[in-house]
């Protein structure tokens, strides 16, 4: 009952055969049930197929079913003895950078799909930057359809020398390669029979092994608070704690902290969750906190450490990406969200938008279209308190929501 | 019934604390805590869609650990189809009085009786697709902005889609294709008038985590999941509880079984499955051994295999 969660992310250009891997896992793994499979096994024979089509177990909606293309993130999942795995599965389909932006918001990890007998495609680089952009901090390569080429070494290790030399570029510490046929089943689940040549682990033995204890930051102290319970009982008449999921580094009761914006300090008293009282908390821990001194603390605000806290600023610099139809202009207003706190902010400046494919940064750009990953600079209308998204997934993140509509319109890494 | 929250506990720093990650069922438990408290602070008028089953059971009581000391926030509201299981109602009636919670029901009887809804007729009928009239009329009535459910992703293929905060429009309905993007942990509340949402903080948790988690925690249950003596009818392969709702066949005859149910519906039409688990141990054997899905046990969703799509676009959970 302890083993941990590993959030991955699947990408790779239609037809790589992305669907057929994650219900070749699902199916491997035996997470698939009696049902489901009858549904399979009837539809890929209506269908007169002559196999099962595992693909058909990650089919979605019926519209999507019809269109015969998967147009959104869905969730799956499926356990091992070791770790219990969540899949966002996103599309490779071309105009939808904002799914995969979405899928690998949450992930730790981020399956790449290269087909064997293609190489490295448009795709491959544009879901590796999106990879790297996003901090997905490990990255599995599967060179698929290895079945479509002899099963040659060859043909692998041109692709992983390819893949090499291009991804020296990005940030990603930890990267991996493996060569699977997701239809037959080699390496995925099982050791392939025929590749002898390959020494490495299987993908599932990945999955389950990769180190993913140092995903979370446990050094910089951040605990953005939700909601501040009062329960006005006679019992707890003078209870005050602050609820909330800790961000970053480890709390202990006793500790010296300090609340921003306000700059007030105290000490932790107790940290609380439920009924028990814990000696630590660290990320991704909902707890409650309850300080020594009786100060004003609001959603929003931020308890740190005195030597270590967010920097509060109203001029941001971002990366973003964005996800709406309709353009955006310099000078547009948004509400911004990040961690618990939500701000006005207007876009200020275009510093360059990104080509993600070349890597290539254009100038001059007075307007963003759907799917544009682009350099911005946000004013703010009060400070936020926030990290860089390198140093701190969360409180480096943002969301901007349309004025009118209410849509989240972009995904915002802070530099 | 024992319960870990009545007693006052310290846990000392384990292996697993000082190695600074958690279980799966910690992450998720955090997680999910995390979203209610997100509820009650974003909205004005939330609510807890509460259905007797397991898994509003466990999001009852992750809302009780996440504003402990203070009393739950927020009402449940039962959406009673009239069809249920005497062992669910008496467990709700239970579990209110045990939390301190204020409880709205929604009657599906009430809604039929004003013409809002028509019952079903014929060996299958069901008030289940009828709980959608009386849901929506229930959150209109009480100007409900959000309604958190127990639904979860692995359940159905629609579900695996969904959101965590699941904006509905005007009329309840849900637009699979036009859903808000939903990144990080940073979720958009931001509605028009009229407008409401759901919200499932247990999406990511699965059937095996959801019983994984009652075990941990000690959480009670209704009698109907653990093994027990019951007269049933076979239907079409589904083991059905005689009740006063359930019109027998001319050549269907009652018979004694050992059974539980994996889900608790409406009565007539949740079946039951054969077996001696009567132990939260023996519950969590059998699901890690078993080869069919919850939701095949639930004649609503054999209709067609899109059914329950259709049903969450017109509003339903
Ligand atoms: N020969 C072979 N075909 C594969 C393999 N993986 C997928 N396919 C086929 O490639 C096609 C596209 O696969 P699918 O999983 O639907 O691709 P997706 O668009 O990436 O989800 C299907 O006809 C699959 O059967 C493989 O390893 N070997």
């Amino acid at each position: 009952m302890t083993n941990q969660l590993l959030r991955f992310t699947t990408a790779g250009s239609v037809d790589d055969g992305k669907s057929t891997l994650i219900g070749r896992l699902l199916y491997d793994s035996k997470s698939i049930f009696e049902d489901q499979l009858e549904a399979v096994e009837a539809s890929s024979a209506k269908k007169g197929f002559d196999y099962v089509d595992l693909s058909l177990l990650t089919d979605g909606l019926k519209s999507e079913r019809e269109q015969g293309i998967t147009i959104d993130v869905a969730y799956r999942y499926f356990a091992t003895p070791k770790r219990k795995f969540i899949i966002a599965d996103t599309p490779g389909h071309i105009q939808y950078t904002r799914n995969m932006v979405t899928g690998a918001s949450t992930a730790n990890l981020a399956l790449i799909l290269i087909d064997a007998r293609k190489g490295l495609v448009e795709q491959t680089f544009r879901h590796s930057f999106i990879a790297s952009l996003l901090k997905i901090p490990h990255i599995i390569v599967c060179v698929n359809k290895m079945d479509l080429v002899d099963y040659d070494e060859a043909v692998y290790e041109k692709i992983v020398e390819e893949y090499k030399g291009f991804s020296s570029r990005l940030e990603v510490s930890d990267i991996q390669f493996v060569p699977i046929s997701a239809l037959a089943g080699d390496n995925v689940v099982n050791r392939s029979e025929n590749m002898t040549w390959y020494e490495g682990a299987t993908l599932l033995h990945m999955l389950e092994s990769v180190h993913i204890e140092s995903d979370h930051n446990h050094i910089d102290s951040r605990f953005p608070v939700q909601y501040v319970v009062r329960p006005h009982s006679k019992e707890y008449h003078d209870f005050r704690g602050y609820a909330g999921r800790v961000a970053g580094g480890i709390f202990r009761p006793g500790d010296d902290v300090v609340v921003m914006p306000s700059g007030f300090s105290s000490k932790i008293k107790t940290i609380e969750f439920g009924n028990e009282k814990l000696e630590e908390a660290f990320a991704p821990m909902s707890v409650t906190i309850t300080l020594e001194d009786e100060i004003d603390i609001s959603r929003g605000d931020i308890i740190a450490k005195p030597n270590n806290h967010p920097k509060a600023d109203q001029d941001i610099d971002l990366m973003i990406c964005w996800m709406n139809q309709r353009p955006v202009n310099l000078n547009t207003k948004f509400y911004l969200r990040h961690t618990t706190r939500e701000v006005k902010a207007v876009l200020k400046e275009i510093q360059y938008k990104l080509d993600i494919n070349s890597l290539e940064k254009l100038d001059n750009a007075e307007q963003l279209q759907m799917n544009d990953i682009a350099r911005i600079k946000l004013r703010t209308a009060q400070p936020l308190l926030f990290d860089s998204y390198r140093k701190n997934r969360i409180t480096g993140s943002v969301i901007l929501v349309d004025e009118g509509t209410n849509e989240t319109v972009a995904a915002g890494m802070i530099v | 019934m024992q319960d870990k929250l009545n007693q006052d506990v310290t846990i000392e720093p384990g292996v697993e604390m000082s190695q600074y990650y958690l279980s799966h069922l910690k992450e998720l438990e955090s997680e999910a805590i995390y979203v209610i408290r997100e509820v009650v602070a974003q909205f004005e008028n939330p609510a807890l869609l509460f259905s007797g089953g397991k898994d509003s059971i466990v999001l009852a009581y992750l809302s009780r650990k996440a504003f402990h000391p203070a009393k739950i926030p927020f009402p449940l509201v039962h959406i009673d189809t009239g069809h249920n299981f005497p062992e669910t109602m008496e467990y709700r009636d239970w579990l209110v009085n045990e939390l301190g919670v204020r409880l709205v029901v929604g009657s599906v009887q009430e809604s039929i009786d004003k013409g809002r809804a028509k019952e079903e007729t014929g060996w299958n009928a069901s008030r289940n697709a009828l709980q959608t009239v009386t849901l929506l009329d229930t959150i209109e009535k009480n100007k409900f902005d959000a309604a958190m459910g127990g639904a979860r992703r692995d359940e159905e293929k629609a579900r695996a889609k969904e959101r965590f905060f699941s904006h509905r429009d005007e009329f309840g309905q849900w637009d699979p294709k036009n859903q808000r993007p939903e990144l990080w942990n940073l979720f958009n509340g931001k509605k028009h008038q009229g407008e409401h949402f759901r919200v499932f903080p247990i999406s990511n948790w699965t059937e095996m985590d959801v019983w994984q988690y009652i075990h941990m925690e000690n959480i009670p249950i209704p009698k109907l999941y653990y093994s027990h003596e019951r007269e049933v009818i076979v239907r079409d392969g589904a083991i059905l509880s005689t009740s006063p709702w359930l019109k027998l066949k001319p050549d269907e005859v009652p018979t004694k079984k050992i059974v539980r149910f994996r889900t608790c519906g409406d009565m007539p039409i949740t079946g039951a499955v054969e077996s001696d688990a009567d132990t939260i141990e023996k519950i969590i054997a059998e699901v890690a051994a078993s080869r069919k899905t919850e939701r095949g046990t639930r004649a609503d969703d054999k209709r067609s295999e899109t059914a329950m799509e259709d049903r969450k676009k017109s509003g339903y959970f």
